[in-house]
């Protein structure tokens, strides 16, 4: 075999870092968090007050976490997900490894400029409704690593972001707290008010 | 327990080979011309008695004047190490030639090297960033980057 077989091409490689800088370069502003639905109680009516609640309840009461641990706060979430603590009590001990099959991202570590192009494809392979709980300091605001020249500073300057709990890492109590709150928001959407 | 070689026994050794290209050597390490470093390397490759067949580490230092790198080699047959080390000069283009051809280990460590501390590596097969993207400006290591 040729040396150079083993090799990624130059042209794969500019691609990639031309993805990256178009990234960057689009990432310079936070994204709001969506929190649109938390207003508006007037839009609401009896009739789909109810469907809303029904909806509302299958939605949170099975969240499927996609796989997104890109460093040390996934050893949390691995805890919050096994026996000790549990996750199957709120009907969530399935994670998917396939984006299609999951509605929250639980964002659990660092995030480099060079993983955030697949981070974001991921988010975006995720089917409506989906929601993002940032975990960690790394996750709200890029932590201890904030100022330096290959972390993003924060999930929300790339997918925006419901809940964010913090702590480095956050112990499994916080992380199920984060996910309770998640619950509570989810609880208030209403279709009325997404105007569907 | 892994013997670590003397680095003045050594280049004695190595200049008797090779006149004039040990700068300069202590009992920890050798520090050798960077013009000669390929052919050194070579010779503790595949010299009886030396027979470094493993490179367990390449790193590199930033001293404002001149860039050290830093080899660290072992021979699994006679259990033994040696500190190899050698100079570059220049800030816009700093070059060492490369030991890829004798240890594959050296592959992703000079490009690592080259990556954050902007050494080239010539006659690397495959010299570019590794760690940062294509189109990252500067070298994050060095100690004037910003």
């Amino acid at each position: 075999m040729e040396v150079g077989d083993v090799y990624s091409s130059r042209q794969l490689d500019e691609a990639e870092g031309e993805q990256i800088e178009a990234l960057k370069a689009a990432s310079q502003e936070t994204i709001p968090d969506p929190d649109q639905w938390l207003e508006g109680e007037l839009k609401r009516n009896i009739l789909l007050t109810s469907v809303d609640a029904l909806l509302d309840w299958a939605r949170r009461s099975s969240l499927w976490p996609v796989v997104c641990f890109p460093a040390c706060c996934a050893f949390e979430f691995i805890t919050a997900e096994a026996s000790r603590f549990d996750l199957s009590r709120f009907g969530m001990e399935i994670l998917r490894a396939s984006p299609r099959q999951a509605d929250l991202m639980i964002t659990a570590g660092t995030l480099t400029w060079k993983m955030a192009p697949q981070v974001k494809r991921i988010y975006d392979q995720m089917a409506e409704p989906k929601w993002v709980i940032a975990m960690g300091a790394c996750a709200i605001s890029g932590g201890i690593f904030a100022s330096s020249y290959s972390v993003v500073p924060g999930y929300n300057r790339i997918i925006p972001v419901d809940v964010y709990v913090p702590g480095c890492p956050p112990r499994p109590e916080a992380l199920i707290y984060g996910i309770r709150m998640l619950h509570q928001k989810i609880a208030k959407i209403s279709l009325a008010a997404e105007g569907k | 327990m892994t013997l670590a070689l003397s680095g003045n026994e050594v280049a004695s050794q190595i200049e008797e080979q090779f006149p004039g290209s040990v700068a300069e050597s202590t009992a920890d390490s050798l520090l050798v011309k960077g013009e000669s470093l390929l052919e050194i390397a070579a010779y503790l490759k595949t010299t009886p008695g030396l027979d470094f067949d493993y490179l367990t580490s390449i790193t590199a230092v930033d001293y404002y004047d001149y860039f050290e790198v830093i080899y660290q080699l072992t021979s699994i047959e006679h259990n033994h190490s040696l500190v190899v080390k050698a100079r570059c000069y220049g800030r816009e283009n700093p070059t060492l030639p490369s030991v890829v051809s004798l240890w594959r280990a050296a592959d992703f460590q000079e490009r690592e090297i080259y990556d954050l501390m902007g050494i080239s590596f010539e006659g690397h097969p495959n010299l570019k960033r590794i760690a940062l993207w294509d189109g990252f400006e500067g070298h994050p290591l060095r100690k004037d980057f910003l």
